[in-house]
């Protein structure tokens, strides 16, 4: 939290690096577009005054609350399970998806129901504020499975094509939320380093504007 | 507590070293360097003329607790024998009001007082979440010039320094410019304004922007509500502000703010205030100027505070009011200087022929300020004849785990003394 010196960047590893990175340069901030060893988990970035910190994504608003990174991209799926106390300064418009509730085709209401998920707190809230009372279990991973086995009648999940939902005969029923990538900063960062996240976030709103007309 | 083997967290008996969670042992070393800061902030706020008042732990929900700032569920509730509900103080702001409103009625205004407290939440879901923590503050009740809001922002920073915070800046808001602003963009339409304010509350900018767009509005007054986003840094921003909308509340604002800019020039501290119009605090709470502190090395803020002007009318006794409170248990992560050097530990042996002597000793160095450890010894055991062979020496040594700086031998023969 030095008012000078480096930004620090916590950035979400995988999928959403590569398009993240793209966008910076083509805001024309000098950041590689893949680094050689992904093992490396802090790699200083000296061309755009910046290091990064290669957290998973789930991990990214925890840095950023604490202070130990300055920024961070997250998708706003995150955010909003983890609900942190962060500043939500820019939508990035990458990784475009959304929050669905899935089931088998033809789903009729259970005396029981049930909801499998990887957002718990999203998923039950979503639920309670529409007055229905559903038990949600927390899965890390292949929720599509839940369904098909019978451990829960739907489930709750980030739909990217539809594509996967297809192949294991599953459908959309309801959408939550749209989520795309978010730019996130700590609460004395974004005062004490104001100057170069205001620069930032400038030169990637104006980028963003752009493509989107 | 303990895992089960289908990964439910079971209540058990706690092991006998437990405690509750979010509560915290301090140690001699942390305690020292917190008693180091307590004493050098009340000492600053006495010399700016805060007198130090103390309220009791328990209060009642119904009058402190729901007067309090703080968010009902992360009150510490409990009932008294008669099931009247009582809370745990969880800030120190409502305590004072409710005593200035009581036992100080008759003291005329302005009234200026200091506190060192442990105040208590439950359920905190900020990071670093502590149940129980210090803070140490001030209130000044009884006047409502931008003189005394600059006067406590003054000393905040004043108290920053004490503390021995190396490096901080001080943030510098007026909830009465976005109010207005708000009030002249959107007049009547209450629920939209409310919605945007806590977009703006939750740090929400992208929220903020998004529920601008999908209003009804002039894409001039859009443009400039999306500005306010920009609004930080030094005293440019109050000009900047107030070319922005004609509201003549958001005006006096601004003004206000551009006053209490000038006087914290007069008082030389304007190295370390940034003026920020997004700095949003409780809107239901705060009438006024708001402040928060932020030093650097530390994600969270160290001090925060504002002027509250309704607050003491729900005592009965309305006035204006402004004050602050340091996050003392953060600060002593960042504070530089250490706790005191000690010094002066001394340790005196002592053979039981000689106790007298000894103790009348330890006491004569006890009343010049030195500290004293006496230990009778058996002149026969082999300790003894070490410490003996110690005491010509002069030299910091440890003893049974504890450091000294001189000895001191009583017993037998005559004039055996280091």
């Amino acid at each position: 939290m030095t008012e000078s010196g480096a930004l620090k960047v916590a950035m979400p590893k995988g999928r959403i690096y590569k398009q993240a990175s793209k966008l910076f340069r083509e805001a024309g901030l000098p950041i590689p577009e893949d680094f050689d060893d992904s093992r490396r988990l802090i790699i200083p970035v000296p061309e755009a005054n910046m290091e990064f910190i290669m957290a998973k994504p789930v991990d990214v608003p925890t840095y950023v609350e604490y202070g130990v990174a300055d920024i961070g991209i997250v998708g706003k799926d995150v955010l909003m399970e983890e609900n942190k106390d962060v500043y939500e300064l820019l939508d990035l418009a990458i990784a475009k998806c959304r929050m669905s509730v899935i089931g088998l085709p033809g789903w009729k209401p259970v005396i029981h129901p049930r909801v499998a998920t990887k957002y718990p707190n999203v998923a039950s809230q979503y639920f309670r504020e529409r007055g229905q009372q559903v038990e949600v279990i927390k899965l890390n991973g292949s929720i599509e499975l839940a369904p098909l086995i019978g451990l829960a009648d739907r489930i709750v999940d980030m739909v990217e094509t539809g594509q996967t939902l297809k192949e294991n005969g599953l459908v959309e029923m309801e959408t939550l939320f749209s989520v795309t990538s978010r730019l996130i900063a700590n609460r004395v960062s974004y005062r004490l380093k104001n100057g170069a996240i205001q620069e930032l976030c400038d030169r990637l709103g104006r980028k963003i504007a752009a493509v989107q007309g | 507590m303990r895992f089960t083997r289908n990964g439910v967290i079971a209540v058990s008996k706690p092991k006998v070293f437990e405690k509750p969670t979010g509560v915290k042992d301090y140690l001699p070393h942390a305690v020292a360097k917190l008693r180091r800061i307590e004493r050098d902030v009340l000492e600053c706020m006495r010399r700016w003329g805060y007198e130090q008042i103390l309220t009791p732990t328990l209060e009642y929900y119904d009058t402190v607790g729901v007067a309090s700032a703080t968010s009902d569920q992360k009150l510490f509730k409990l009932l008294n024998h008669r099931g009247t509900t009582i809370v745990l103080r969880s800030e120190m702001t409502s305590p004072i009001a409710r005593v200035v409103s009581s036992l100080l009625k008759d003291q005329p205004l302005p009234l200026r007082l200091s506190y060192h407290a442990n105040v208590f939440r439950a359920f905190e879901e900020e990071a670093g979440r502590d149940a129980e923590f210090f803070q140490t503050g001030v209130e000044l009740v009884g006047e409502p010039s931008p003189e005394a809001d600059a006067e406590v922002i003054a000393l905040a920073i004043a108290s920053l320094r004490a503390a021995g915070v190396p490096s901080f800046k001080v943030a510098v808001g007026h909830v009465g410019f976005l109010n207005g602003l708000f009030q002249e963009a959107l007049p009547g339409r209450t629920e939209e304004q409310e919605s945007l304010k806590s977009f703006l509350l939750q740090r929400d900018h992208v929220g903020y922007r998004d529920a601008l767009r999908r209003l009804t509005l002039d894409d001039s007054v859009r443009e400039e509500l999306e500005g306010i986003l920009r609004l930080r840094g030094g005293e440019e921003v109050c000009r900047q502000a107030l070319r922005l909308g004609s509201s003549e509340d958001a005006k006096s604002a601004i003004r206000q703010l551009c006053e209490v800019w000038d006087v914290l020039a007069a008082y030389g501290v304007q190295e370390h205030v940034l003026i920020d119009l997004t700095m949003i605090g409780d809107f239901s709470y705060y009438t006024g100027i708001t402040f928060e502190g932020y030093a650097s090395h530390l994600g969270f803020p160290v001090c925060s505070g504002g002027r509250y002007d309704n607050l003491l009318s729900q005592f009965g006794r309305p006035a204006p009011a402004t004050g602050f409170a340091l996050k003392t248990t953060r600060i002593l992560e960042v504070a530089e200087s250490e706790a005191d050097e000690e010094g002066g530990r001394t340790l005196i042996v002592y053979a039981h022929d000689q106790r007298r002597e000894a103790l009348v000793e330890a006491e004569r160095l006890r009343a010049e300020g030195l500290q004293v450890v006496t230990e009778a010894l058996d002149p026969a055991s082999p300790e003894w004849a070490a410490l003996r062979a110690r005491a010509a020496r002069v030299e910091t040594f440890a003893h049974r785990g504890r450091e000294y700086d001189s000895l001191l031998v009583y017993g037998i023969g005559e004039g055996e003394r280091a």
